[in-house]
């Protein structure tokens, strides 16, 4: 049977004391009967004793001490899912919001899932082509990872997000294919944006939208992303299909968790966010990936914005300290008009080695991706001397890595939002801006692999553009021919 | 204190870590959701132990050495809770080969037997720490962990049975007879460390840096291809794919000395950061103490820790519950004291017994600072510990300039004790070569900052070499891709060959610019570019390729400075 509790003794922000409670239990879900029948969650925080502290999943405004009566469920929260949420949309804590009808759960999951035995794990080694080259070519995503988007206030993200859910496919065949949204305290327009951009494309179809927007309850958001993603993990893992999960935005999730952490009086950690900020990100984050023994992955692409485009603000910090790379959006960029405004330098993807070579992109993608990276930091470099001294001060290799920056940044990262490439294009066009540079500079790249693809790049340049630069190149391969 | 507890319905495993009167507080190493006044609690009354024992190498354990295998079989991929399993199978028949006879008189540490564990390992079972005795029994032939394989008589008269397991608490250090210091390298085929900042078999190193920067690929690296004999690699809370890395890629790469898998060689220790926080605390000591016992068999063991950042959490998320006067940061007051009880398990000793056996315990503990800053409390106190600082750099991560190791801030006190070593093993010159290279990407630095101000036109044809000697230093040596089939690993010889060719070109450089000779047509020496090759050069194919180049390379500047300056 289950017991009322009439003994609400302290209700403040978020937390809630209830006092001379029996057979309570930590983390067990609770139920907030208010005085008007209107019933509300939360979640036991702290039994101590006959008192347990709760924490509201919702707002506290109603709830008054003398009416309002708790009964605890004996569980935790849970999520009934089935095949049937996809193309709806629900609020933050999973309820339809769209006026259509209740889902009728095939079964119910706890929210906080359970940690995957790292035995079990498969690791995450196909290829997603994304159509953006800055990623594809050069921090390339693979199933089953988790890899942010690390951006600032005003930057596009939101537009690239997208980009990649409309685009991102697997090479050689259709397979089972389903996105899952959690807006976790974003504005109406930031979600309607996503939501618009679904329906046009008729992604909708195989979607599933959470939406705590930035008017609802700040502490619902904790629960969001762990709702959505406990209906990624069924659509994964009980219904096999590969599932892109896009969170946005964390930032307004870790603030949240400050809120709880600060009304518990916790002692904090940096910047008043909570000492145990990565552990609770990372039992968000880890539940990307994929298992052994199922055919269904989870890719996680968690967005966030840095405040002051700090990235070693606590949030990116300890994000990038769990996730398996990021992809960080810079302001210079941005205001350069270079669409995605992509920083590669700092980007990275950890499992790009497993994901890219012979048989899953091409043979000579790892080593053109390093030299890309270390010829256009050279590049950059190259440019700053510049920016100093003026061009005289440089040497000729100088003034051609200065060059093939720029040429890297207009042509290969700037596509717009609309363009998709293929991963062949993304690396023709790569060896094309490396045809910019004298082979011998070419360190990075094995000898076979320029025999093969250098020269097909090196006519197809002049006959392009015949200029000084690349009489320049010529002469110096000339030298490496005589010896 | 400190004993395990069973919790609650499902029998949680957890630890008293304080008391206060009629009070504990226990550390449960699982999930607590569902806990509730008036659940029981009984004691083992035991310490946390681990088992140790034939059955370790190529295995993967959690926190508190659960065999994460048998749990995927019994609970399916998600960790539950409350699940007991052994650490070693019982099952299994393991061939015991006795190296003692009847009547020999045995102490605590000496080896009564030995057990092919892994082709890589054979297993030496030894007399358990603070017994000894006659033997009166020992026999060959197949037995579990459990069965006697030997009865030992003592002084009094009383009859032990020893078995091929033991436990011992991982809190407390395995006792040996003396601590010796370091004064061998730990060879690990990763040109900026084994050159410019090596590590000592025994000795302790950290490799600070901020993510992105590559700290678990050195660690991975120096799991690979360290000359250790047994590797514990423990992931302590971070990503769970990384460790799904090792446990698939370990098996397939061959250790260079043995040619058999590297899994054969390898104890896995995986909390990962979804799993336990409390098991994560316990994790790096139920390491630490299967790699001293591998050490006691007088093995060379190299133990990863990545990463201990991650641990200091959990202390500090514990002690936070615990309510306890917080130090800097929120982190505990005795953070310091526990890193250093901790790094102190390292060193090479000789272990217990009759036989005087020398076994070395190398540790590397991967620091992940907040934002990369190095002045945060885990990585002073880490600093202040180890020997061999591998300062992890950003902006040469952003260039893709790995092993991201800066070569200005890094250090290695171990060098000068080592550097004997190096002239005898590898080469006399070692030592001076050493020298000059430091010497120089110390210059190179230097004058980088007058390039910045000035332009490279400013400097004298001279510093421009040196310029161009650096850039080869940093690209042709210290650069080094972990992901090349052949540039993986390079051996000390090869090492060296490569540094002295890069070393040799810029000193005939110089005196043939002194000659007169062009500058111009000295760096677009052609040989320059086949140096540059030379890192991609398999091992068998390096001394005659390295005597060409050498040929090639006085040759050519020779050629070079009869020419003359005609080109300027």
């Amino acid at each position: 049977m289950i017991k009322e509790y009439k003994s609400i003794s302290e209700v403040a922000g978020p937390l809630m004391l209830v006092k001379d409670v029996e057979g309570v239990s930590y983390d067990e879900l609770g139920e907030i009967i208010l005085p008007s029948g209107e019933v509300r969650q939360c979640k036991v925080l702290e039994v101590n004793g006959p008192n347990a502290l709760v924490q509201l999943f919702e707002s506290a405004a109603g709830i008054n001490l003398l009416d309002s009566k708790v009964r605890f469920l004996g569980k935790g929260i849970e999520l009934g899912v089935s095949e049937d949420m996809l193309g709806r949309v629900f609020d933050g804590l999973g309820r339809p919001n769209d006026n259509g009808p209740e889902i009728i759960p095939e079964k119910y999951l706890d929210i906080n899932g359970l940690p995957m035995n790292p035995a079990a794990r498969d690791y995450p080694a196909e290829f997603i082509q994304t159509g953006v080259s800055a990623i594809d070519g050069l921090n390339t995503l693979v199933r089953g990872q988790k890899l942010p988007i690390f951006s600032g206030s005003g930057l596009p993200h939101a537009n690239l997000a997208a980009q990649i859910a409309r685009q991102a496919k697997v090479l050689g065949g259709e397979s089972n294919f389903a996105v899952v949204f959690a807006a976790i305290g974003i504005t109406f327009e930031e979600a309607d944006f996503f939501i618009s951009d679904f329906k046009r494309t008729g992604a909708i179809e195989r979607t599933i939208l959470f939406t705590n927007l930035a008017n609802d309850p700040a502490i619902e958001r904790i629960a969001t992303p762990r709702i959505a993603l406990t209906a990624a993990e069924y659509l994964a893992f009980d219904k096999g299909m590969h599932v892109l999960v896009i969170l946005t935005d964390i930032t307004n999730y870790a603030e949240a968790l400050r809120e709880v952490s600060a009304a518990r009086k916790e002692v904090p950690g940096r910047r008043g966010y909570p000492g145990y900020m990565y552990t609770d990100l990372a039992t968000l984050y880890e539940r990307a990936g994929r298992k052994k023994g199922f055919e269904g992955s989870i890719t996680m692409i968690p967005i966030l914005t840095m405040p002051e485009d700090d990235k070693t603000h606590p949030i990116p910090d300890l994000t990038g300290y769990i996730t398996e790379g990021q992809i960080i959006l810079a302001r210079e960029l941005h205001r350069k008009g270079v669409v995605p405004p992509v920083d590669v330098l700092p980007s990275l993807s950890r499992l790009k080695d497993k994901g890219i070579g012979r048989g899953k992109t091409r043979e000579d993608h790892a080593d053109t991706m390093n030299q890309l990276f270390a010829a256009y930091s050279s590049g950059k470099q190259s440019k700053e001397l510049m920016a100093i001294l003026g061009e005289a001060a440089l040497s000729d290799v100088d003034l051609l890595f200065a060059k093939f920056a720029d040429e890297f940044e207009n042509r290969y990262v700037s596509q717009g939002f609309e363009t998709d490439r293929s991963i062949e294009e993304t690396l023709e066009l790569g060896w094309e801006l490396l045809g910019l540079l004298p082979r011998g500079e070419l360190k990075r790249v094995r000898d076979e692999y320029l025999d093969r693809y250098l020269p097909a790049a090196l006519t197809e340049i002049s006959a392009h553009h015949e200029s000084e630069l690349i009489d320049d190149r010529k002469s110096c391969s000339l030298e490496d021919g005589e010896a | 204190m400190f004993d395990v507890v069973r919790v609650g319905e499902h029998g949680l495993i957890g630890e008293v870590i304080e008391m206060h009167q009629d009070q504990a507080s226990i550390q449960v190493y699982e999930e607590t959701a569902g806990l509730g006044p008036g659940a029981e609690v009984y004691t083992t009354g035991a310490p946390l132990s681990v088992e140790l024992g034939p059955g370790l190498i190529e295995n993967i354990y959690d926190g508190i050495q659960r065999p994460l295998n048998a749990m995927l079989e019994m609970s399916g991929p998600n960790i539950t809770r409350g699940i007991n399993v052994e650490a070693l199978p019982r099952d299994i028949k393991w061939e015991f080969e006795p190296t003692v006879e009847v009547g020999a008189i045995v102490q605590g540490g000496d080896v009564i037997g030995t057990v092919q564990e892994t082709v890589s390992v054979v297993h030496r079972v030894m007399v358990p720490v603070g017994t000894g005795g006659r033997v009166e029994e020992i026999s060959k032939g197949s037995f579990t962990v459990e069965e006697t394989v030997c009865v030992l008589v003592d002084d009094a008269g009383r009859r032990i049975d020893v078995t091929m397991m033991q436990k011992w608490p991982v809190r407390r250090g395995r006792p040996y007879k003396e601590k010796l210091v370091p004064e061998m390298p730990m060879v690990t085929g990763q040109r900026v460390i084994d050159t410019l900042f090596p590590i000592a078999k025994g000795g302790v190193a950290a490799v600070p840096g901020p993510f992105g920067s590559g700290k678990t690929v050195v660690q991975h690296q120096l799991a690979k291809w360290a000359d250790a004999d047994i590797v514990v690699y423990i992931g302590c809370g971070e990503r769970g794919n990384e460790m799904t890395d090792v446990l698939m890629e370990f098996p397939e790469l061959k250790d260079p000395k043995s040619g058999e898998p590297l899994m054969k060689r390898t104890v896995l220790i995986a909390n990962t950061s979804d799993m336990p926080v409390a098991a994560r605390e316990a994790s790096i000591y139920t390491g630490i103490t299967i790699a001293e016992y591998f050490r006691d068999m007088g093995y060379s063991v190299a133990l990863m820790a990545d990463s201990t950042s991650r641990w200091a959490e959990a202390l500090r998320e514990m002690s936070g519950r615990l309510e306890e006067m917080p130090g800097e940061e929120g982190y505990p007051a005795y953070l310091a004291s526990r890193l250093a009880q901790f790094y102190e398990r390292a060193g090479r000793v000789i272990a217990l017994g009759s036989e005087g056996r020398e076994g070395a315990l190398t540790a590397i503990g991967a620091v992940s600072p907040p934002g990369g800053d190095i002045s945060e409390p885990v990585s002073q106190a880490t600093l202040r510990i180890v020997k061999v600082f591998w300062n992890l750099d950003s902006t040469l991560a952003y260039a893709r300039h790995f092993p991201a190791i800066n070569w200005l801030t890094s250090y290695s006190l171990y060098i000068d004790r080592l550097m004997p070593w190096y002239a005898e093993h590898v080469d006399k010159d070692f030592p001076e070569l050493y020298q000059k290279t430091m010497i120089m990407l110390q210059e190179e630095a230097e004058l980088q900052e007058i390039v910045q101000l000035v332009g490279q036109d400013a400097l004298s044809f001279a510093d421009r070499l040196k310029l161009e000697a650096c850039k080869s230093i940093r690209e042709d040596y210290l650069h080094q891709n972990a992901f090349h089939e052949v540039d993986t690993y390079a051996s000390l010889d090869k090492q060296y060959m490569l540094l002295r060719l890069i070393i040799n070109f810029y000193e005939l450089s110089l005196d043939a610019i002194r000659q007169g000779a062009s500058y111009q047509s000295l760096i677009q020496l052609p040989v320059r570019e086949s140096i540059g090759r030379f890192k991609y050069v398999s091992e068998e194919e390096v001394p005659t390729y390295y005597k060409n180049i050498a040929e090639e390379l006085e040759r050519d500047v020779r050629e070079l400075v009869s020419k003359g300056g005609s080109a300027e």
